[in-house]
């Protein structure tokens, strides 16, 4: 198992991000920062207006040469929508891109807790704090590389398809399109006149 | 079309369904059931002979019933491939052959009554899914009377007749008399934009599609009376407006609000509508030698089938849902699995091409570089506590696990087949496997960390990643307020929650915990969340030995679309939440400390 990161002790930076005010206006984020910067292992914490925005992320890859930092978390939004974003930028930054956890301070506290902005906070700091003590756990890990096969398969040959698989096909990919029908067209081919242009669908 | 059928890329397989997918982005592996045709494909040139002497007539269901054709025939005349097609369900018998008149006319010798189903693999690296809508059948919204009145037809049974190559050679008659109708009242969203009878979505294309039909009418038969009851006319797209002009131009009227309710006058099949007129508040009365009832779309009757083979999710009104409404509108949560046309959602052919071009590229895209990048996510397991007992291959759903309890091989995990969803890890009695990334000890730290702090206010919610942390994401997009007193955990599948990690929870405080993940049957790894189900079923009987109230440990299935379900568990939990007193959670401390539960993956 690769405990290598486990060698060197955690130093964790802890971007706490206001999203303009989508979390800004609920979510204390002074406060939530300010408490990061006392939990185990932190070394820096702050607050940024956007996080992923270029300037956000070029704090974090100074801030990780200039303050030693080996981990990172960022309380912001969903991972599912900007977990790549930062692993990115931890790898420019030379870090492993898996020592990054991020704390979803956005789609899961401020935008739902908007009429309890003092629990909307309490429970930031605990998602940061769960954040921490998993970030300080984190171990590298690198991404294995498998081969991609060069074709497509398409399901359904309507126009979709038969649109998909044709770009497919000009661009030098095999295709096979799977048509449940005798005949490839769907709807399209019933239509006589189409709008907007009133000419023939087929 | 045709240039679909002569693509030398393209490999055109029809009468064809997917049995099978399995492996991951890069690596798909197909199965594909061809049924036979009975008509060898390259040979035919559609000369027809056969279906000139094939004595079966049955209804044609591409001129949706309004002609008939044989047994042997031609989906329609422009069908790629060309080549005709046995419908064996009609034919008088291939096997042994009963009739045969075909094979003797056919001179090219290519009906060939051996033929059998023919089962193809294949391997491919990407997926478009294009399985497209099917149009509304409105049967059973009797007040239109469709199915009981000749004289009301559907929109897609108008497209037939109003065409040039459809069974009336493009005259719009009524199927009463046969005689063209001087009157035609068009009836909108049937089957839509309603909350109680059919669905709630907007079909998308049904304003224009009657704009269009009435234009045509009108260009055809100006002296026609062409009427459409309507909602709203939405004419949102380019050039649509202008459309919708040109038809009131031409005398189209638009009445808006829809006939309660259509009679027939039994003498002249003539329909009369009743209807409220909402512009004007008047209860109308109108009489159309015929009705047209613009259908809607929705989901193919069997989407399901592919729908669960591939794990994909879909919204409330029925179709696929996308990865991200806005940013990622083709691709769906699967890497390397694409949406394009109406399988995602009812629009129009120009929109279905654009998102097939999107989708295409974002293929092009993944493929481009040749090798892919896989996360790491894989089980592992610690040969110096396997014990050989076999357990984690018998729940593990890609059979990624071999494990000999004969020979006492310890478990080998094959790592390009592990999806890591963590139910080995889950299940091992030993804890000898170890999820990478999503470590034992990590899950652990969270829990300890959430629960470090005023454990008696909180909710501790273990979602999976693909469907309720996704579900937890979509509350939070539609702005839904709910309780602050929950804190989340992800993990990739519920699968990978080991008892021990509840027992932990309860052990330290925690008052209530929720086990969440995808619905059964749309689990992102299979099958695996099963033994969510059979793991909290087991923590369930547990508690009731121990004499712990069960309802403090929740298990709820939330999809990615279903934001408002997400807001109303944890409504509940919370309520829940608020019935434990720190009493009983000091003797659920006491009792677990009894029990030692806390160790390994005890069960
Ligand atoms: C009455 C009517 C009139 C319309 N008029 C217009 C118009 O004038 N202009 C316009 O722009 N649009 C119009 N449309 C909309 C147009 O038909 C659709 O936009 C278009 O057909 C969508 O194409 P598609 O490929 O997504 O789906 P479809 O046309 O539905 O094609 C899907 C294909 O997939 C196949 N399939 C489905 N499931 C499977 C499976 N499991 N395995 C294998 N194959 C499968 C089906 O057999 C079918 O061939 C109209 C629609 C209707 C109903
Ligand atoms: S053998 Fe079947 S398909 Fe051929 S002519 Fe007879 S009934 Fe028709
Ligand atoms: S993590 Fe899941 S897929 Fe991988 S070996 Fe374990 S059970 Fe199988
Ligand atoms: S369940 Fe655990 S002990 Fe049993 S074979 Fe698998 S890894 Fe070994």
């Amino acid at each position: 198992m690769a405990k290598k990161a486990m060698s060197d002790s955690p130093r964790i930076g802890v971007y706490v991000c206001k999203c303009g005010s989508n979390i800004g206006a609920t979510v204390d984020c002074a406060a939530v920062a300010e408490y990061a910067s006392t939990l185990p292992d932190v070394v820096h914490a702050v607050y940024q207006s956007y996080t992923c925005s270029e300037p956000g992320q070029e704090q974090i890859k100074k801030d990780i040469k200039e303050f030693n930092l080996n981990r990172i978390v960022v309380a912001s939004c969903s991972p599912r929508l900007h977990e790549p974003t930062f692993r990115n930028c931890l790898k420019e930054g030379g870090l492993n891109p898996y020592l990054l956890e991020m704390a979803n301070i956005r789609e899961q506290c401020s935008w739902v807790h908007a009429l309890e902005p003092e629990a909307a906070t309490k429970k930031a700091k605990d998602l940061v704090r769960a954040a921490v003590a998993r970030t300080s756990r984190l171990e590298e890990k690198t991404e294995l590389e498998v081969p991609v096969n060069q074709s497509t398969l398409v399901i359904g040959g309507g126009v979709a398809g038969i649109q998909a698989a044709l770009d497919l096909a000009d661009a030098g990919h095999k295709v096979i399109i799977v048509e449940k029908n005798p005949s490839i067209g769907g709807i399209m081919a019933q239509l006589d006149k189409t709008y907007p242009t009133m000419d023939c669908s087929i | 079309m045709a240039d679909a059928g002569r693509h030398p890329n393209i490999t055109l397989l029809t009468m064809s369904e997917i049995k099978e997918i399995t492996g991951f982005v890069g690596n798909f592996r197909v199965r594909v059931l061809k049924r036979a045709r009975y008509v060898i494909e390259k040979e035919c040139t559609a000369c027809g002979e056969c279906a000139k002497v094939c004595p079966v007539v049955v209804p044609d269901e591409f001129n949706m019933g309004l002609s008939t054709r044989r047994a042997i025939y031609s989906p329609f005349p422009q069908a790629v491939p060309a080549a005709y097609v046995v419908d064996i369900n009609h034919c008088l018998g291939h096997n042994p052959i009963i009739c045969g008149r075909c094979l003797e006319v056919c001179q090219r010798r290519c009906i060939d009554f051996s033929m059998n189903d023919e089962e193809l693999t294949f391997e491919v690296g990407t997926i478009i899914v294009a399985t497209g809508a099917q149009p509304i059948d409105p049967t059973h919204l009797d007040e239109y009377g469709y199915g009981r009145f000749e004289n009301v037809l559907t929109s897609m049974e108008l497209e037939r007749l109003i065409n040039a190559g459809g069974p009336t050679k493009g005259e719009v008659i009524r199927l009463s008399d046969h005689k063209r109708p001087q009157s035609v009242a068009f009836i909108q969203c049937v089957g839509s934009r309603s909350t109680h009878r059919g669905h709630p979505y907007c079909s998308n294309i049904c304003c224009m599609n009657t704009i269009k039909s009435a234009i045509m009418l009108k260009e055809h038969y100006p002296e026609m009376e062409v009427k459409v009851f309507y909602i709203d006319i939405r004419a949102f797209g380019k050039g649509f407006e202008d459309l919708f002009r040109r038809s009131k131009a031409l005398g189209v009227r638009y009445i808006r609000g829809l006939p309660g309710s259509i009679h027939e006058n039994a003498e002249t099949k003539d329909l009369i509508l009743t209807v409220e007129n909402t512009a004007t508040n008047a209860l109308e009365k109108h009489v159309a030698e015929l009705v047209v009832l613009s259908i809607g779309l929705e989901p193919p009757e069997d989407i399901k089938v592919l729908q669960e083979m591939l794990a994909l999710q879909r919204n409330a009104d029925g179709f696929y849902l996308e990865a991200h409404p806005k940013l990622q509108p083709v691709d769906s949560a699967s890497r390397g699995i694409f949406f394009a046309g109406c399988a995602e959602g009812p629009k129009d052919i120009k929109d279905s091409v654009t998102q097939a071009s999107a989708a295409a590229a974002r293929a092009m895209r993944l493929m481009a570089p040749g090798v892919i990048k896989v996360e790491a996510l894989t089980a592992i397991v610690d040969e110096s506590k396997c014990t050989a007992c076999g357990l984690c291959a018998r729940v593990c759903p890609y059979r990624a696990i071999v494990v000999d309890p004969k020979t006492k091989m310890p478990a080998k995990v094959t790592q390009a087949a592990c999806a890591g969803c963590g139910n080995c890890a889950a299940e091992c009695p030993q804890d000898a496997i170890e999820m990478s990334h999503f470590t034992d000890e990590q899950i652990e730290s969270q829990i300890d960390a959430i629960l470090a702090e005023d454990p008696m206010e909180k909710v501790l919610v273990f979602a999976c990643n693909w469907c309720s942390y996704a579900g937890a994401d979509y509350a939070g997009v539609s702005r839904l307020i709910y309780p602050a007193t929950n804190r989340l955990i992800r993990t990739m599948c519920s699968a990978r929650v080991s008892e021990k990690f509840v027992w932990r929870a309860f052990a330290r405080g925690a008052p209530v915990v929720l086990v969440s993940g995808c619905h059964i049957g749309d689990c992102h790894y299979i099958n695996a969340n099963h033994w969510t189900k059979r793991r909290v079923e087991r923590m369930w009987k547990k508690m009731e030995r121990l004499g712990l109230r069960r309802e403090r440990l929740g298990l709820e299935w939330v999809s990615a679309a279903e934001g408002m379900r997400f807001q109303q568990i944890m409504t509940e939990m919370e309520r829940i939440r608020s019935t434990v007193t720190p009493e009983e959670v000091r003797r659920t401390m006491e009792i677990l400390a009894q029990e030692k539960v806390t160790g390994g993956n005890q069960k």
